[in-house]
Order: C-alpha cells, then structure tokens, then sequence
C-alpha cells in the first residue's frame, strides 16, 4: 500500500477520534437546550471546572488556599495525602450535582418564562463567575491529569504500538494513533449508549423527555420541572466532566480548556441544537472534516498539491463550514425544522 | 360536605364528596374571575360545569388543578383543607386532567405519553432507575400492562406507536383523556373535551365518558359550554355566569332554573 494513502487513512482516523472529543462537548449542549431551552455558554466552564476539581480533591489540594491565607495569614496550601482517582471521580461528581442544583435554584428559577436572550445572557455571566470561582477554588496552575482506575488502569498516553506495529508488518508503514484517543472514543460510545437508554426507558428519562417537550403538559402529570431541570443540569455536569478528563488528559488541566466550547459550537450548527444523535454525527464531520481538508488543501497533499493553503486551516475550517449550514439548512442535519404558521 | 352514599337510577354508586370549594374567589389584577363559588365533587359521579363563554369555567378548573391560586376561599380535598400548591403536586395528589387546547408530547409516540400518566405509580428511584433492575423493571411492566389495557380501552392500539404530533385533531384529545386516565386519578378533570368536534366525534367522547366512569369507577369534572351534551351526561351541574355561581342540581332543576335560561337565551330588559 502507498505511504501516502497510509497516511491519509491516518490523519482520517485521527479526524473520528478528535470528532469523538468534539462531540462529547456539543453533548452537554443539547441535554440542557432540549429540557429547556437554555443554550448553555457555561458548558466549556463546566468542563474545566470539572477537570480542576477532579485533580484538585486528587492532589489533596485545600479548596480556597488563597483565600485562607490572605484572610488568616495562614500558609496552607495542601492537605498532604493523595485521594485515589476512583472517589476523586465520585466526590467530583457530587460536586458536579450540587453545581447544578445551585444553579437552578439561584438564577434560573427566577428566570422562568424569560427571553432566550435573557437566559443566554445568564449563562454567559455564568460562565465567567464559574471561571473565576475555579481559579479561586484551586488556583491557576496549569495542572497535569492523571486517571487511574483500581487495578492500574489508566488512562494511556502516548501511540498506540500494536496498531503501529501491525500496519509496518502489513503494509511497511508506520501507523499513528493515540492511545488516549481510543479510550476517549469508547468512554464516549459508552456515555452516549447509556444516556440514551436512560432517556428512552426510564422513568425520569421519559420525564425528561416530556419536559422537553411541553411544560403544562409535563406539570398535568406531575412532573416537577425544577427537579428535571436540575438533573438535566447535572447530566450535563457529569458529560462536561468526562470531557474534562479526556481534554485534560491530553493537553493539561488549564484555563485553555474552557475554549473546547467553541469547538463544539460548529457540531451544533451541522447536528442541530435538539439532536443527541446529531451531535455525535456533526461532532464526527467536523473532526474528520477538518483534518482531511487540512491534508488535501493545507499542506497540499491532493490533486497533486494544486491548492496549498499554507497550513493552520484547522482554526478556521470548522467555522466556515458552519456558516455554510447556516446559510443552506439553519435546522441542521437532524434538527426539528423550523416551521412557522401563519 | 355529605357523607352518605347513593345508588343513581342507572345502578352507578355515588359516593361521599371528595372534593370541595369552599367560597372560592379568583382576581386577575381588578378583573374578577370567580366570584365566592362553592360547590362540591362526589365519588363516582360526573359533575359538569357549564356556563357561557367568558364565564370563568376553565378558570375554575385550573383553580381545582393548581394552575391558578385564588385570592379567597378554600379547597378541601379527601376531608382535608389543601394547603397552596404547584401543579405537579396536585397531579401526584390523584388530580388529573385534560386540555381545551390539548397539551401533549408531540415529539413522543402515543405509548409513551400514555406511560408519562403513569409517573405517578412509578416508586423505584434514580439510582434502581439508573441499573435498571429489581423494582424499577418489575415497575415498568407492569405500568405497561395497565397502558396497554388503557389504549385498548379507548381503541387507540392502531396508533400506539405513532409520534402524537402527526395525529389528527382528534384521535389527540383521545390521547389526552388516555394519559389522563392511566394515571388512576381520583377525580378526572376535563377541559372542554368535545370542543371542535363533529357530531360522531362527540357521540365517541361522550361513550368513553360514560364508559369510563361505569368501568373504573373514575369521578369526573369536566367543563362545557355545549349544554345538549353535558345534561345527558352528567350526573350534577353547576351553571357559572359572568364568575358567578347560578345555578346547581341534577340536569332537570339546572335546565328548569330561570337565571339559567336568561344566562342562555339572554334577558329582555324593558
């Protein structure tokens, strides 16, 4: 086989897995957009403030060490013991839950019935304040994640060697993948299955689902909202912290991690806002897409090398095609389609 | 409030009240939309309330369903006074009810809407729900049986795994009144449940009625402005005019009732 074609294949591959990463942000989205109606600037945030507080409670770090110690003149920084991943994950997790359930009960309770606009402005101010208390809370180091579960299972770094080896045996090329993508890709198949059958076969999943769909008609039954809102809240929660992981793992627990949430704002456009499969679709076209079109008009790989853009369309890619949806089918491939009535 | 229990002349039972409003007043702003209005709600009966448009009937039911908060008077319910409530809580407390304008779940199919009735008999919680084992299995069988009897009770099997929202007008308010009814209420509210029908339509609506309160024992309140239909239904009216309460009794006193008729056919002012 042709190295070139090799390769190809390769910067493909790695195109899906980066999509998978890219879907499971728009995720967060969607959960919260479709219960109700909020398009949440927050989730990027959430993300990081996950990933901060996962390895904070790891590192024994003291929540809020700058604070106590500018108030006490104290100089504590670490509790001195290492928490394992496992109950760091589960804390976090609790973290999480409390997070959205603060959030409901102190802004958007009171902002029932308001303009979209209203309620994107909240998350926006969100956003920030979460951003901010993060860095309160923990500090703004850049931090390296670890994550390993009982028995030495971590999440892997580095390529993955047997997939490598094989394709040098096969084809006498070398073949790039990263372990860490893997992973990513079937922790995501997992979470993705899994909030699905939650939705579709549960009873609070059909809650959800009603809730989605009509208020009055979701009170008539007896469903509280509040309490729906605030479990969609911290299923978003929980998605935001496995990206945080996965994201974290690769590139670092920092305040760049926040910005994945631009990332997923073109997923949104091509899979639409209210779509669970949508997302992991337009998550997958944006990774795999902007890879390719970097290969082929980039750094010139195809057609001969015809159009060489000179590289970096990665940045750009993504956002450009979604200005495309916007223009040609505002609904998305899978979104509801916008009907009015006259 | 009575306590005594009746036979009707059809051989249905009419229980004890179960519900009742007791001086209930309802303001938005400076208008009034109930005026002081008492009545109460027996076991096993169908209780309608009529009135002509604008009369304050669909105010009272959102009143009775916890949709409205009224400024004065008080609702007693199963003998006890009901202290202020959101919606959701007094569906769980066995209230349920329909819609004029019919609220259902569009996107979901007609099964599953019928299932949402259920929420109420579902007990497993999240973390049963979430391995999906033990009670919470056992639990949606079983609510699923119920639902099914249920759909084959109002001859919707055909659809039951159609999306509602391409359903016509109204195999919908058939939906409605199914949700309504798989969630075993104590007292079925219904919102003007022939509104924009046709004559066949409301002669199907009006059989499920009757059927479902002979069948299951279901006590209903239901509210229309079409007086044929409701006086060959219903087993007491209470007639509402301008928020007013004018008239309550068995079909024969309300149509006999002299402010009825006016509040009808209109008065002459000489």
């Amino acid at each position: 086989m042709p190295e070139q074609l090799v390769f190809a294949m390769e910067v493909f591959t790695n195109g899906l897995m980066a999509g998978v990463l890219y879907a499971l942000v728009a995720l967060g989205f969607v959960l919260i957009y479709k219960a109700s109606g909020i398009f949440n600037f927050a989730q990027g945030v959430m993300a990081l403030f996950a990933a901060m507080t996962l390895v904070g409670i790891q590192n024994g770090q003291v929540p809020f060490a700058h604070l106590i110690n500018a108030i006490f003149g104290t100089h504590v920084h670490s509790f001195g013991w290492n928490v394992p991943s496992l109950f760091a994950l589960i804390f976090t997790v609790g973290v999480m839950i409390l997070l959205a359930w603060a959030v409901q009960r102190f802004v958007f309770r009171h902002l029932v019935g308001q303009e979209p606009i209203i309620l994107f402005m909240a998350t926006i101010g969100l956003a920030y304040f979460l951003e901010g208390f993060a860095d309160l809370m923990w500090n703004s180091e850049i931090k390296t994640l670890t994550f390993c579960l009982p028995g030495e299972l971590c999440l892997p770094q580095g390529m993955n060697l047997a997939i490598d080896d094989a394709a040098y045996n096969a084809w006498g090329v070398g073949f790039f993948i990263d372990n860490l993508d893997i992973t990513a890709t079937l922790v995501a198949i997992v979470l993705v299955i899994a909030l699905v059958a939650f939705s579709q076969y549960t009873k609070q999943g059909r809650a959800m689902r009603a809730v989605a769909d009509d208020h009055q008609a979701a009170l008539s039954v007896g469903i509280s909202l509040n309490f729906i809102w605030v479990l969609v809240w911290s299923l978003a929660g929980f998605v935001a912290l496995v990206a945080g992981i996965m994201w974290g793992a690769k590139s670092g627990v920092q305040f760049s991690l926040s910005l994945i949430a631009l990332k997923a704002l073109p997923v949104l456009m091509l899979g639409g806002f209210t779509s669970i499969p949508g997302a992991i679709v337009g998550g997958l076209i944006i990774g795999v897409g902007e890879k390719m079109f970097e290969y082929c008009f980039g750094i010139g790989q195809c057609f001969g090398g015809v159009i060489n853009l000179g590289g970096a369309t990665e940045n750009w890619f993504a956002y450009v095609l979604a200005l495309l949806f916007l223009v040609f089918r505002p609904q998305g491939l899978f979104g509801e389609k916008i009907i009015e009535r006259v | 409030m009575s306590n005594d229990s009746y036979v009707t002349d059809d051989g249905r039972t009419i229980g004890p009240t179960v519900m009742e409003m007791k001086n209930i007043t309802l303001r938005f702003g400076g208008v009034k939309a109930i005026t002081d209005i008492s009545f109460d709600i027996r076991e096993g009966e169908i209780r309608a309330i009529i009135g002509p448009n604008g009369a304050g009937k669909s105010s009272m039911l959102n009143v009775i369903s916890g949709f409205y908060v009224p400024q004065e008077g008080e609702v007693w319910y199963k003998g006890k006074k009901r202290p202020p409530m959101k919606p959701y809580q007094v569906a769980q407390q066995g209230i349920a009810r329909t819609f004029q304008n019919i609220a259902l779940f569009e996107g979901m199919t007609v099964l599953d809407n019928v299932m949402t009735g259920r929420l109420r008999q579902m007990k497993a919680n999240m973390f049963e729900q979430a391995i999906w084992k033990g009670k919470a299995e056992k639990e949606e069988v079983e609510n699923r049986e119920f639902v099914e009897k249920i759909i084959d009770f109002l001859e919707i099997q055909a659809i039951r795994k159609t999306p509602v929202g391409r359903l016509p007008y109204g195999l919908k308010k058939r939906v409605e009144l199914a949700r309504a009814l798989a969630a075993e209420p104590s007292i079925l509210l219904l919102d003007e449940p022939m509104a924009g029908m046709n004559v066949e339509e409301k002669e199907d609506m009006s059989r499920f009625i009757l059927d479902m309160n002979d069948e299951f024992g279901t006590t209903i309140a239901l509210i229309e402005h079409d007086m044929g239909v409701v006086m060959d239904l219903s087993d007491r009216v209470v007639v509402m005019d301008y928020g007013k309460k004018i008239g309550d009794g068995t079909p024969d006193e309300v149509r006999n009732n002299q402010d009825v008729i006016d509040a009808y056919l209109g008065v002459a002012h000489d």
